[in-house]
């Protein structure tokens, strides 16, 4: 047995896509599967520096079609599966995803995004959230995780294998350019020594035993004959996500109790969100901070409960509104007023924000 | 044509009939395979991929665990399953639209890494499953649904040679024929070499089937045979093309 990449507890000082590879590795990732692309590249990097001292592999593939359809194999292989990708490459994988849905596939997709669209920038933006919740022909059945600090993104990168392989359905860590790029101070943990239990994985096909015989063959379809048929099927993943989202839904919140105007933002914006409320706090402002981690399934009952209370939202991200577009759906119905700052494809800062709420409030 | 033997061992007798068209050439080539699995005893180890095309019918067809994937990705699938577990023998089983035009990147690359795994690919001119539309293989002159007039090989190009492509960018260890239904024995036998070749760890291979679509060729039973006998065999040169170590009898 190779001995476990992280022993006990361990701080560091390292860059975003540092912090990917090794939790992969500690979360028991036995394979990674990938294309080149810019801001993910070191991802790969450290996997394949990294991966020969404890016995894990690695395919670099042709194109992201194949890195996520060779994760697609590897999971129905029954392996703890990764790619990580970005930009065009994220619009390439939402074919594979698709199947991945269509046939609850545990597959682990970190996104490192950047501008968008087209080639666009190689640096950074929030605007793969669109895509990444709702990518693909279909109903977006899967999970997202957005993270904001190193911290989390080594957090929730062991957390998306759990929560694929227990409720199966393809899972995301979305970050950024900035956090891929940035170096930051984190612990580095053994999940099980922090009590974290991995998720056994279990092979969709190859199992032992004649099929036909010993047991049955496995016959895995996404092409349905009838509408019906489909209909069905969809019914059931359908009541399986919605009884999984509570579950599945995390946020942050403070100073919402009694503040007339809520920031909301997501990812590692909310760090400027946070640092204007607590400054806007100082100077007598009655402002308050939510913010979805996961924005598939997002955080309902806790953002409405917001809404209900609060007079002005205040969204804003690095994207054109693409948060405010899950904000609204879910608060449909609420008197409060939404207001905007939003920077497609560039970097916000706390000035900013405070600015943006001195210019609101007069 | 000879006499057929009973339905292979492999074959799921509960999904038969099968849901080809009658004379469909799928059937053949999924007997072939059948057989060399039998023979080779590996049915317990067979994972079988299967393509979006008219492929996508043998999703239920065998009593082997089966995948069925998407247009022209069945080979990265099998690709990464195999990596991911190299105890699989895996089989992507394709079009020629799946193989040669939406999935030719995964063909050309699966060749050149050398990937352990089998591809058949079934050669039948055309897009069988959405109504015979021209495919990379069309012949010129060959009048599809999308080439009305006949394939114009000035302006749409001339059919892929695929084998002789695989043959030329694959490494040592590769094993690459081209086999067709009308001699079933000489098929069964490059499928098993293929599968033979997967198992001893060598290289990639992969076996092109010439097909039978009587229902877009639009052909009766006598001129749908002649239509590959005499017009495919033009074009598509039957044999085998990379073989590693001695040539053996079988499958000749
Ligand atoms: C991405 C995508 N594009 C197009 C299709 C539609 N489509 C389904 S089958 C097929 C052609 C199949 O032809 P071939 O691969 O030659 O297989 P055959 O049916 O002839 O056996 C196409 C284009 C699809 N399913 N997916
Ligand atoms: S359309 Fe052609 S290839 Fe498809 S099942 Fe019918 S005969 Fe076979
Ligand atoms: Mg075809």
């Amino acid at each position: 047995m190779p001995e476990k990449p992280i022993q006990g507890e361990k701080r560091v000082f390292v860059t975003g896509n540092e912090v990917v590879a090794w939790a992969a590795l500690a979360a028991g990732a036995e394979i990674m599967y990938g294309y080149p692309i810019t801001p993910q590249n070191e991802i790969m990097h450290y996997w394949t520096r990294m991966i020969p001292k404890y016995g894990r592999r690695f395919l670099q593939t042709e194109d992201e079609l194949s890195a996520g359809f060779t994760t697609v194999g590897g999971v129905l292989a029954g392996r703890r599966a990764f790619t990580a990708t970005a930009g065009p490459g994220n619009t390439l994988m939402q074919e594979p995803i698709s199947m991945a849905e269509a046939m609850r596939l545990p597959i682990v997709v970190v996104v490192q995004q950047r501008g968008g669209p087209s080639t666009a920038t190689v640096i950074y933006s929030q605007q793969e959230v669109t895509l990444t919740t709702l990518g693909g022909n279909g109903e977006g059945l899967r999970v997202v995780y957005s993270t904001a600090t190193h911290q989390e993104l080594f957090d929730y990168t062991i957390k998306s294998f759990n929560t694929a392989w227990k409720y199966r359905f393809p899972t995301f860590v979305l970050g950024d350019g900035y956090q891929a790029k940035m170096r930051e101070s984190l612990t580095f943990y053994d999940p099980a020594e922090r009590g974290i239990e991995m998720v056994p994985t279990d092979a969709y096909v190859g199992r032992p035993g004649m099929p036909g015989v010993d047991r049955p063959p496995k016959h895995m379809r996404n092409t349905y004959n009838m509408e019906e048929e489909l209909y069905e099927v969809l019914q059931g993943y359908l009541a399986d996500f919605a009884k999984a989202a509570p579950e599945i839904a995390e946020h942050e919140t403070f100073d919402t109790e009694d503040a007339d105007l809520v920031i909301i933002s997501h990812g590692v914006v909310s760090r400027a969100c946070k640092m204007a409320v607590r400054d806007l706090r100082e100077q007598g402002y009655k402002v308050g901070y939510f913010r979805p981690i996961t924005l598939r399934p997002m955080p309902e009952k806790e953002l409405q409960e917001v809404a209900g209370k609060a007079k002005q939202l205040l969204v804003v991200e690095s994207a054109q509104g693409q948060l405010a577009r899950l904000v609204k759906e879910v608060i449909y119905g609420s008197t409060a007023e939404m207001l905007s700052l939003f920077k497609p494809g560039v970097g916000i800062t706390s000035e900013e924000v405070i600015a943006r709420v001195k210019e609101i409030k007069g | 044509m000879t006499v057929q033997p009973a339905m292979p061992k492999c074959w799921r007798v509960e999904t038969k009939p099968h849901k080809f068209c009658p004379g469909c050439g799928h059937g053949l080539v999924l007997k072939a395979l059948g057989q060399a699995i039998d023979e080779l005893g590996i049915q317990d180890k067979v994972v079988f991929g299967c393509d979006i095309g008219c492929s996508l019918l043998s999703w239920d067809f065998f009593n082997m665990d089966t995948v069925q994937t998407h247009h022209g990705r069945t080979n990265p699938v099998i690709t990464g399953m195999k990596r991911a577990n190299s105890d699989i023998i895996g089989v992507a089983y394709m079009g020629d639209g799946g193989g040669y035009a939406i999935g030719a990147q995964h063909l050309v690359s699966s060749a050149t890494r050398n990937e352990r795994i089998t591809a058949i690919l079934v050669n039948n001119t055309q897009y069988g499953m959405t109504g015979g539309q021209m495919a990379p293989t069309t012949m010129p002159g060959q009048k599809t649904e999308t080439s009305p007039y006949g394939r114009d090989a000035e302006t749409t190009g001339s059919p892929t040679q695929g084998p002789e492509m695989v043959a030329a960018i694959a490494p040592e260890g590769a094993y690459v024929a081209r086999g067709s239904v009308a001699n079933m024995k000489q098929l069964k036998g490059y499928i098993k070499k293929a599968l033979e070749n997967q198992m001893a760890g060598n290289g990639f291979s992969f076996v092109e089937a010439l097909s039978l679509c009587p229902t877009n060729w639009r052909t009766n039973a006598k001129d749908t045979w002649k239509f590959l006998e005499e017009d495919m065999y033009k074009y598509f040169k039957v044999g085998e093309l990379r073989v590693p170590g001695p040539r053996e009898k079988e499958g000749q």
